[in-house]
């Protein structure tokens, strides 16, 4: 209430400032939102646009009546009765969880590392771990073609060390698919971390030897608990696009199983099936939100104790 | 405070720092330095910024390392041995509490380093609690105390592990200045009780008379005089350990007659002490203001030094009032007069002619 009261008090122009990320996210998050959610509960037909039932408004009421008794729940009952979907969200579960992980252990000393340079060094640092970025994301993979294939640089270094006497199949393998995705998503890892740990008071792992820990002991106790907001939003920013990604396992993956995202691709482009393409959207989304939710209930919780 | 009437005996040093050094870069924070901390007593390592009283207790606790010298700790070098090993503890200046712990977390954070059960770290955090005043907060988050308590908190910490030793750098530095008078009193009575050595950096030298059984003053890296409070207040040997430690008058001249007169500017005031010192050589005579009795009326009493002058200020400060005197050859003397009658009463007004007279003894020639 109390809220609510000092709203109104406010002056028009504070008021349109405080809309702007409602209606932001209203605009380009939830209208869209629910048209893909409109267009999931609809049947494929070969019309354009190639989905039925379409909403005719010139139509008034009766229209609206007729449009919703149309819509159906047929594109969910495909999804849940053809195994390729599940294992498509299984896999991409499993690709996500396993770079997420990798990420965080290549991550994490990385972000440490520039935390304890002198601080006049750190912002050269930062940009480094963000320098790839100013080249377009798509050319940084073909990068990655051009690195793995058979005759490429990475097969002619490890030859020439004697580590390999033929040249290996990198490509189209889930091996290129998780090195191009923790070079890619590495940033959004670091950036996290570092920004934690930048802040972190080392003054408590002076503490924490002078109280008989080594050094590793008072990393687990200390450094790791409070560095645990950065882990859970670099996790969070790494796991979450990495469920959908489509363009990398595209183009380094194989032929075995699709991610999720290829899969969408796949029904959307080539099946012209656009129902079971939005409800494959659909149930990513709320696949994605529940660990979401957990997460930030863990975050409120440790705000409410900590203040 | 039954250490305060022992000779510097060597016998009795817990910890002794032999020509210890230490450098960061270019600028030297600690000098060759050679200081012996008794067992039990209270050390206040007292000092002006930057004169490198931190880095002192610093070395003690390991965080640095000494590129000179040996530190000796019940008689044993403990250049070796790392911080997590040394039965030392610090309380940090900032307390450094871990922010993710509970206040009975973070004093049993220590035990639990130490091979001991649950229920041995649970009964002496529960008693180091009750020690500090802290029943019932154990379960409260460090941030969700206030500041004394935070203190208090730091302190059981590093009390709990039961240290041969207790480093104190700066701990009510940041507390408001009446609940520092309380915690002054507090921490007296929790080290004769405990019986432990503490040794506590300050920059506040009341505190450190206060507090300590004795004072070691440092300046630019160096010990310049160890003794107990009284001794570094009323005998400081040199014009920097006189005005830093409290308010002094220095009135620079020559000695004269064997030994027996300061020949300065404002006359001749006579030497109560004896001194080995030539005729002519450069000597100060310093004074302490609360020393100097001030009045309207010339005073009566024998054995005294006498000078006139005019009051140009007057600080008021309640209990007592500073007055600074223009004399004769135009130099200045503060003189500090506890307000025991009204101030209003006294009639010592600005620009009043005055008397200034103290006994021969207040004075203390110093020559460096």
């Amino acid at each position: 209430m109390a809220a609510h009261s000092q709203f109104i008090k406010r002056s028009w122009g504070t008021r349109i400032a405080l809309l702007a990320p409602y209606l932001w996210l209203l605009v380009f998050f939830l209208v869209p939102f629910v048209i893909v959610l409109k267009i999931s509960l609809s049947q494929t037909a070969l019309a354009q646009p190639p989905y039925a039932p379409v909403l005719d408004l010139a139509a008034g009421w009766r229209g609206l009546v007729a449009f919703v008794r149309a819509l159906s729940f047929e594109a969910y009952r495909l999804i849940a009765s053809d195994a390729i979907y599940l294992l498509s969200y299984l896999k991409s579960l499993e690709v996500a969880a396993v770079s997420t992980a990798i990420l965080l252990l290549i991550g994490y000393p990385i972000a440490y590392g520039i935390v304890r340079f002198p601080r006049r060094w750190q912002p050269v640092l930062v940009v480094l771990v963000v320098l790839p970025f100013w080249t377009s994301f798509l050319i940084r993979v073909y990068a990655w073609i051009n690195i793995l294939q058979r005759d490429g640089i990475l097969n002619g270094v490890l030859i020439k060390l004697g580590i390999l006497h033929a040249p290996a199949a990198w490509l189209a393998s889930d091996t290129a698919i998780y090195i191009g995705i923790v070079y890619s998503y590495l940033p959004f890892m670091v950036l996290p971390l570092y920004a934690t740990l930048e802040k972190m008071d080392w003054s408590l792992l002076e503490a924490a030897a002078d109280l008989g820990c080594t050094r590793l002991r008072a990393f687990w106790l200390v450094t790791a608990p409070l560095s645990a907001p950065g882990i859970g939003a670099g996790v969070l920013l790494c796991f979450i696009p990495i469920v959908g990604e489509f363009v990398i396992p595209d183009l380094l993956g194989g032929s075995e199983t699709p991610m999720i995202g290829q899969t969408l691709w796949l029904e959307f482009f080539s099946n012209k099936d656009w129902p079971v393409a939005s409800a494959l959207a659909v149930t990513l989304l709320f696949l994605l939100v529940v660990p979401m939710m957990f997460y930030e209930r863990i975050q409120r919780r440790e705000l409410e104790a900590g203040a | 405070m039954a250490q305060k009437g022992k000779s510097t005996d060597v016998a009795d040093g817990l910890v002794r720092f032999e020509a210890v050094s230490k450098r960061f870069e270019r600028h030297v924070a600690v000098d060759r330095l050679t200081l012996d901390i008794r067992a039990g007593e209270f050390f206040a390592l007292l000092g002006p910024s930057g004169c490198g009283k931190t880095t002192l207790l610093r070395l003690l606790a390991g965080f640095e390392t000494p590129d000179e010298g040996r530190i000796l700790l019940g008689g044993e070098d403990i250049a070796a041995v790392p911080p997590h090993l040394r039965p030392v503890n610090m309380m940090f200046q900032n307390y450094a509490l871990f922010p993710h712990l509970t206040v009975a977390g973070n004093i049993a954070f220590g035990l639990r380093q130490e091979s001991l059960n649950k229920t041995a770290i649970a009964a002496r955090v529960g008693d180091m609690l009750a020690q500090l005043k802290l029943d019932g907060l154990g379960r409260r988050r460090v941030n969700q105390l206030s500041g004394g308590q935070r203190q208090r908190v730091a302190l059981a910490r590093s009390l709990v592990k039961r240290p041969r030793v207790l480093l104190l750098d700066e701990p009510l530095a940041a507390l408001d200045k009446k609940l520092r008078a309380e915690t002054q009193f507090e921490l007296m009575a929790l080290q004769r009780k405990l019986g432990t050595t503490f040794v506590i950096v300050t920059h506040d030298q009341e505190e450190a008379m206060l507090l300590a059984d004795r004072i070691g003053v440092m300046n630019e890296g160096r010990l310049v005089q160890v003794g107990a409070p009284a001794e570094v207040y009323e005998r400081p040997n040199s014009r920097w350990i006189a005005s830093f430690v409290g308010d002094v008058n220095l009135i620079e001249g020559r000695v004269a007659e064997g030994g027996r007169v300061l020949d300065s500017r404002s006359g001749l005031f006579r030497i109560d002490r004896a001194n080995g010192l030539a005729a002519g050589s450069r000597a100060c005579l310093a004074l302490r203001p609360e020393k100097i009795r001030i009045a309207l009326q010339a005073p009566m009493e024998p054995d005294i030094a006498i000078v006139t002058g005019q009051v140009a200020e007057i600080g008021y400060r309640g209990d007592s009032s500073m007055y600074k005197v223009r004399l004769a050859d135009g130099s200045l003397l503060k003189a500090a007069a506890s307000n025991m009658a009204p101030a209003v009463e006294a009639g010592i007004a600005v620009g009043a002619k005055v008397w200034l007279w103290w006994p021969h003894a207040a004075g203390i020639l110093l020559t460096d």
